[in-house]
């Protein structure tokens, strides 16, 4: 059956209302079951070695005295997956990623691994693996890494997206580029022109739950897999390539997941617990570390980024460019074309041009991180727009009004936008009382603005009426924060029915169609889509019933609150039949009741935001606090606003982190000094204050009830929104992410000199 | 190694296990006794989602060895409701939708259960400062404490 997307406007009963969330009694008992909380007969314990050296060949590993431990039952090395991956790099990167082959790339890359019967005898096992390894020079920072004597990390390596193709090998893996009009022009014409140099430093997702499996391989060439992942489908595809298994008699169950923010998007371990499972012939449990999380755990990129921004003395700009490089660990990847592409798309520009970077270096893979690529390209450009603003002496929201894209804007990323919320944001960041609020001693003020396209993808749900009315849907998206309960409210909206009267579960992978992850903001958007879809099917389908039970015309049957109703007066006062009724009859009438869809959730719709922050800064220490944050986006349509408002202030507080404090810092020999949540410090509940929300609702013209994806954009802003703020508060221009205490300090005594 | 025998109290239940000398009440509770509600997030003191209440205090379980529980008493997440009866606290996190992966949840339920035990009237910086031990990275912390406070409100006997 066709399904119509478009936008509907309604009137709504279970949209917009804030029901407990159905996981809520397990997740507050302690029953909710995550990675690591699951267990089979005969499992096994698995540890991994890790490198120690930030770049290193590998010229033999020793694994027999290993193997003697008591209690081992398997080692791994690379030469138990071997390379299945047929010339893909992307995959190839994977399994480089998952064990070392012939060097390592960066501290803490795994080249060996152990099972035994319990940790004890896989710790001594580890200990007895013998590693020769043949030191190499090693970069770690971006800049450094695209210098003509930077060590090459990989001599096949030579940059694509130049013409000619160069013919010496080089750190710089790809270059992008993207745009309209022309800069050289837009800059000629400009009356004040702003260019600055900046640098982020390198985050974690900082997930609270490290990565865990429970791996299970038969001989019969079927396996399962327990696993915490945002998009099991995808972990059973790549595993399943890396192991030369079916994917289909590969069943990937995902736990409940304790966050992911994109860093379980990625498969880091499950092939080698798999491997070991097949070698030893025996269930494995493989749980990384917190260290391990950190060394070896997909972090965010490390950035370098020059902007360029001109503007006429009435504040309109002429021109803007940028260029960004990204780093991206030790394989080539696409994170600093996601920069090039975000980085202004918020504003209306007739002359823009943008090229990324892409970088290798001796640091673990990237991972998506919430938005990914898009929160530092922000805090560069937000950082220049303010700049600008205040030198040609206007009001740095006015500046933005006056330059924000709207509908029909031509984005500085190709496609032209429809309704969108960037202005609306920004009307609704100058009328909020944080904006005129009286700022304390020390205290300054800074806002941003940020963007994120939002992904929609493949989905397919299916709904389940029980005999008794009742609803089951079987989705196939994880839920991450809180999405059983918003399309919950989704399939109660469209049946008609009570939300009390749906349960939603996330199906495995073995009983339900292909789904792809929850990423890009498309757990609500693109399941919520499906789950209209395969609703309406059902209700088709009890039309239908009642067209039997009735012995009248289907067309004659109609559905509307939740019941089906005769049309007209020539069948009689027929008493209209509720989803219950219908339900009762289901035996007699053609058997169970149930809609599927399976659909591509195209028209996505791109997502806007905008945060204002104070920050108190000490002078004399250079310590800072954030004394209070406000967060502005549009959602389309808010399903369940107090899960909207969690991503709000969960974006926001992560961003916090970020501009302020975290970042991996490495020694000069290359190890990361600091894989730890006591010295990688995230924000704890004192560092932060209540953390206000507005939710815009500016429907999405392609879903059916307007939504777009929440669940990123909110990290977008605040790397730029307290930048500006603490560059306010000090006088100083802040270049450097994280602005941390030192660098504050640093800053203050500079402008002193 | 050969094992210690421990005798303790967990949740009101009279417990005994054997136990590694330097295995941990977490790898205890979590590996020996099927409480699986205290998460292992760190192993290192820093996050909290540990979090149990030995002798009356909060303690990250990944910190205690399971010898040490030898005669103590313990509370964990799994006895923190009455039966079908939730505690004010876990009620009130599902209401202000204070969770949302949830991993952190336990930790957090049993130090704000020891804090309104202590102080039940706390401030917001009181609540916060309280809290600092248990990382949480999803809700930016806002909803957690707006549900310690109406959880500390409603054991109070405050009327809304």
């Amino acid at each position: 059956m066709s399904f119509d997307a478009a936008y509907q406007s309604k009137p709504f009963n279970s949209v917009g209302t804030r029901p407990l969330r159905p996981d809520g009694v397990d997740k507050v008992t302690g029953r909710a079951r995550y990675g690591a909380d699951f267990n089979m007969p005969g499992q096994l314990v698995a540890r991994v070695l890790r490198s120690a050296h930030a770049h290193a060949k590998i010229k033999s590993i020793d694994t027999s005295r290993a193997e003697a431990v008591k209690g081992v039952k398997a080692v791994v090395t690379a030469t138990d997956l071997p390379d299945l991956t047929d010339g893909d790099p992307a995959l190839f990167a994977v399994l480089d990623n998952c064990i070392a082959r012939e060097k390592v790339m960066y501290d803490g890359h795994a080249v060996a691994a152990v099972a035994a019967i319990d940790e004890n005898a896989a710790k001594a096992a580890l200990q007895l693996i013998e590693v020769d390894y043949e030191i190499l020079p090693h970069v770690i920072d971006v800049d450094a890494a695209t210098l003509p004597d930077a060590p090459v990390l990989n001599e096949a390596i030579f940059t694509q997206g130049v013409e000619p193709t160069p013919t010496t090998p080089s750190n710089v893996a790809n270059r992008s580029e993207f745009g309209h009009g022309d800069v050289k022009v837009g800059f000629a014409q400009a009356d004040f022109v702003v260019e600055r140099s900046y640098k982020t430093e390198q985050t974690h997702q900082g997930y609270i739950e490290p990565h865990a499996c429970v791996a299970s391989c038969n001989p019969d060439g079927t396996a399962e897999l327990w696993v915490c992942t945002q998009g099991h489908f995808v972990y059973r595809q790549i595993c399943a390539d890396l192991l030369g298994l079916e994917a289909s008699k590969l069943r990937v169950t995902p736990s409940e997941i304790g966050g992911g923010f994109g860093g379980k998007t990625h498969v880091w371990a499950e092939p080698v617990a798999l491997a070991l499972s097949r070698k030893a012939n025996r269930p494995v449990k493989l749980i990384m570390s917190r260290e391990e999380v950190f060394r070896a755990s997909g972090p965010t990129s490390a950035t370098s980024i020059d902007v360029k921004i001109g503007a006429k003395q009435d504040g309109t700009i002429t021109a803007a460019e940028a260029t960004l490089r990204y780093t991206s660990g030790p394989y080539a990847d696409m994170w600093a074309e996601l920069g090039a592409m975000t980085s202004f798309a918020c504003y209306d520009l007739m002359n823009v041009k943008t090229v990324g970077l892409e970088v290798v270096v001796n640091r673990p893979k990237v991972a998506a991180y919430r938005a990914p690529s898009a929160p530092m390209a922000a805090f560069a450009v937000e950082s220049t727009i303010d700049e600008l603003a205040q030198k040609i002496g206007m009001d740095s929201v006015d500046f933005r009004i006056k330059n924000a894209a709207s509908e029909g804007t031509q984005s500085s990323y190709g496609p032209v936008y429809g309704p969108i919320g960037i202005g609306p944001t920004l009307e609704a960041a100058k009328a909020h009382p944080h904006m005129s609020a009286a700022l304390g001693e020390n205290q300054g003020r800074g806002m941003a603005c940020g963007f994120w396209f939002n992904f929609g993808g493949q989905t397919c749900t299916d709904l389940n009426i029980s005999a008794d009315g009742t609803v089951t849907i079987a989705v196939g998206t994880v839920d991450v924060g809180g999405s059983r309960a918003s399309l919950s409210l989704i399939a109660a909206e469209e049946l008609g029915i009570s939300y009390d009267c749906i349960k939603a579960v996330i199906a495995d992978t073995s009983m339900l169609g292909y789904n792809d992850m929850t990423d890009g903001s498309r757990g609500t958007f693109s399941t919520s889509m499906a789950t209209i879809s395969a609703a309406r099917n059902a209700i088709e389908v009890m039309r239908q019933r009642v067209a039997l039970m009735w012995e009248i015309p289907l067309e004659d049957v109609y559905w509307e609150d939740g019941h089906a109703h005769a049309a007209g007066t020539k069948h009689g006062n027929r008493a209209p039949l509720s989803v219950k009724d219908i339900a009762a009859e289901a035996a007699n009438t053609g058997g169970p009741i149930a809609g599927h869809s399976e659909l591509v959730a195209d028209g996505a719709g791109v997502s806007f935001a905008t945060h204002i922050c104070d920050i108190e800064v000490d002078p004399e220490t250079g310590s800072s606090r954030v004394a209070r944050y406000t967060v502005i986006q549009d959602a389309g349509k808010a399903v369940h606003p107090s899960y909207v408002e969690g991503q709000y202030q969960g974006g926001a507080a992560q961003g916090i982190g970020w501009a302020l404090n975290e970042e991996y810092i490495y020694g000069e020999d290359g190890r990361l000094q600091n894989p730890g949540f006591l010295d990688y410090r995230i924000p704890v509940c004192s560092d932060l204050p209540m953390i206000d929300t507005q939710i815009l609702e500016i429907p999405n013209p392609n879903h059916p009830y307007g939504v777009r994806g929440v669940g990123e954009t909110s990290i977008v802003p605040p790397l730029a929104a307290i930048a500006n703020a603490v560059s306010n508060a000090v006088g100083v221009r802040m270049a450097h992410i994280p602005v941390s205490p030192p660098r504050i300090l640093a800053a203050l005594n500079d402008a002193k000199d | 190694m050969s094992s210690i025998a421990v005798s303790t109290t967990i949740n009101d239940d009279d417990v005994e296990f054997l136990c590694q000398p330097n295995e941990t009440l977490l790898d205890v509770l979590r590996n020996r006794l099927g409480l699986m509600g205290a998460k292992e997030g760190c192993g290192t003191g820093d996050c909290g989602a540990c979090s149990t209440i030995m002798d009356g205090r909060v303690v990250c379980s990944c910190l205690v060895l399971g010898a040490e529980a030898q005669g103590r008493t313990i509370e964990t997440i799994e006895g923190m409701a009455k039966g079908s009866e939730l505690h004010p606290l876990q009620r009130k996190f599902i209401e202000h939708a204070a969770l949302q992966c949830g991993i952190c949840t336990p930790g957090f339920l049993m130090a704000a259960k020891a804090l309104l035990e202590v102080n039940p009237d706390p401030t917001e910086s009181q609540i916060r400062f309280w809290l600092a031990g248990n990382l949480c990275r999803c809700t930016g912390y806002d909803k957690i404490v707006r549900a310690v406070q109406d959880a500390a409100a409603e054991l109070r006997g405050d009327t809304p």
